[in-house]
């Protein structure tokens, strides 16, 4: 028997390859429906939006929607371009901050044997294991006590000390050479040189995708009840008073919520394979 | 500098010495440990401590010993109705989510270079796309000009529209439907990832063994080799769907009509930042907190045994 190495695969039958294609098109309906339609109404006129029985589909597509979006936001009474600048600070400084001391701590605990190493590696795996949701209030007492709440820190801070970004870096270094890093220790080159001029340089997928799982996290994040004051407030916090105006705003929220998510999908959309090239490195030994 | 590499060298030298050795290494890691120990172990640790306190933030905390713990398991019933809640997210949608995860990064695998990536896309952008979800609140609206009773009139398996997100018979339901779908997160992406980095010379080989379809090579091939990826998704899993909050608020409000669709989570954030009882809070946080590790043990033991049969 000869096998045909390279794009075609063994074992598969016509039949079976229908059935993946027709089961899968039912579920990507189903996934991409709700967005569709939130597409839709974004671009729909007022009377599109209460006619009965509603429709999935625009008709007669309009910018209308986006215009009252800049005129709702110019009747805030704080400036609109004040939650942007909000929205992309928190998230600029708790991406390019967390790559940095994910990746820091992730290249001695990937390539250097240390005391203690064992204790901090078992304590990341132990925070991977449950959901922030369970340290809400005591991070919000640590938070109120040095006075943080209330500030663009109670937001970023949290943000910076995420162990899922440690725990990817840290695998994804765990591939590198250890030739490499040697070669640069005889050249007299120190371990903070090496971080950064020959680690950092070659684990480029895992920041890539740290910076996804940031942006994506932090772009969307309304402050997690850790923000009050309306001047410190993001754009997410904006799109749910829009939205709480109902189905006359339904057209409005539609056209927020829209902007809001091309910076996320259109990263994703770019840097799929290098999220995908990290994440095979995500396995978890015990 | 030299760097202590080797074990033995290493292990002559008194843990003092190894200790200023690795100088550089505790630098490097430093400013992260510190901001963790601070954020995430000290208030774990710490919530361990207020649980058995009573605490509102404007005095000091004092002491109780076991009350809330009293309280939590025999005075009551809203914390029974928010776990009961929980359990059904944790123990209905993880699971199913779980398993889709699995067989959609499966079935993507089976196509083309092209149609994956769209198809990856498409099924992990709920999650990309943030809030959103509040478009659930349309298509799940209560009176007729909600799509979803719009059609189920039309096709006449309803006279009435439903309140899907105001009748209490209907609200979980709705929102379990909705947790599914923003839920192929982190967990979808390593098993893309763990598929695709399948060696196919692997499945060739199974070929030539005697392996006749698609089915008995996920289960001989392609299964064993996933081990590591099945883990690491059934911990994300597991964090995400005991951590169901922020749909909740947004899509039925904060906290619902008696508690009916709140998780441990929101009860957690009621609690605590609503009604200042931060030592109650803490104490339900406690018990969340080992509802999670046990659940994850239990999965771990279950996924070890069978990939290793």
């Amino acid at each position: 028997m000869k096998l045909k190495t390279g794009k075609r695969k063994v074992n598969r039958t016509a039949a079976g390859n229908v059935a993946v294609f027709l089961f899968l098109l039912l579920f990507g309906v189903f996934f991409l429906l709700p967005i569709v339609y939130a597409i839709a109404t974004a671009f729909k006129p007022l009377n599109e939006i209460f006619i009965f029985p509603p429709r999935l589909i625009v008709k007669h597509p309009t910018t209308q929607n986006f215009l009252k979006l800049s005129q709702v936001l110019r009747d805030y009474f704080v400036p609109f371009s004040r939650y942007f600048f909000n929205s992309l600070f928190i998230t600029v400084l708790g991406t390019v901050g967390h790559i940095i001391l994910a990746g820091m701590a992730a290249y001695p605990m990937a390539k250097h044997r240390f005391y203690g190493q064992k204790m901090l590696n078992r304590l990341i795996v132990t925070a991977l294991l449950f959901s922030s949701s369970v340290t809400y209030i005591s991070q919000y007492i640590v938070l109120s006590a040095t006075q943080m709440i209330d500030t663009y820190l109670a937001v970023i801070l949290p943000a910076l000390q995420t162990t899922l970004g440690l725990y990817l870096m840290m695998n994804f270094m765990k591939g590198l050479p250890d030739a490499m890093l040697e070669a640069a220790r005889i050249d007299g080159a120190g371990e903070f040189y090496i971080f950064w001029h020959i680690v950092m340089p070659n684990v480029k997928p895992a920041w890539l995708t740290l910076m996804i799982f940031q942006v994506q996290a932090l772009w969307n994040s309304s402050g997690g009840g850790f923000l009050y004051s309306e001047e410190l407030k993001t754009l997410p916090s904006v799109l749910a008073t829009i939205a709480a105006g109902g189905n006359v705003r339904a057209g409005v929220t539609a056209a927020a919520s829209l902007v809001m998510m091309l910076p996320p999908i259109f990263l994703f959309v770019l840097l799929q394979s290098r999220v995908i090239e990290t994440m095979s490195t995500s396995g978890m030994k015990d | 500098m030299k760097f202590p590499k080797k074990r033995q060298e290493s292990e002559k030298l008194s843990a003092w010495e190894q200790i200023r050795r690795s100088k550089q290494s505790y630098l490097l890691i430093a400013p992260f440990m510190i901001l963790f120990f601070f954020l995430t172990v000290i208030p774990m640790v710490a919530s361990v401590g207020l649980s058995f306190t009573s605490f509102n933030m404007m005095q000091k905390p004092i002491l109780v010993g076991w009350e809330n713990y009293q309280r939590m398991l025999l005075d009551d019933p809203v914390f029974f109705k928010v776990l009961k809640n929980t359990l059904l997210f944790a123990f209905l949608t993880g699971p199913i989510s779980y398993l889709l995860s699995f067989v959609f990064a499966w079935l993507i695998n089976e196509t083309g270079r092209t149609l994956r990536t769209i198809l990856t896309l498409i099924f992990y952008m709920p999650v990309l796309a943030g809030n959103i979800y509040f478009v659930w609140s349309f298509l799940l609206s209560g009176d007729e000009y909600g799509i979803i009773n719009a059609f189920l009139i039309r096709l006449t398996l309803i006279s009435e529209p439903i309140g899907f997100l105001t009748d209490q018979n209907y609200m979980l339901m709705a929102l379990m439907v909705v947790q599914l779908w923003l839920s192929l997160g982190t967990g979808f992406l390593a098993f893309v990832a763990g598929f695709q980095g399948m060696d196919v010379t692997l499945a060739e080989a199974g070929a030539i063994d005697g392996i006749r379809n698609r089915w008995q090579e996920l289960r001989y091939i392609t299964l064993p080799g996933m081990s590591h990826q099945l883990r690491f998704s059934a911990v994300m899993q597991i964090s995400s769907s005991f951590g169901v909050g922020a749909v909740i608020i947004s899509l039925v409000g904060y906290p619902t009509s008696q508690y009916s669709a709140d998780t441990l989570v929101t009860y957690i954030m009621d609690v605590g930042t609503t009604r200042f009882e931060m030592g109650y809070a803490c104490t339900i946080a406690v018990f969340l907190f080992a509802l999670m590790i046990a659940t994850n043990s239990l999965i771990s033991a279950i996924l070890k045994r069978y990939s290793t049969e």
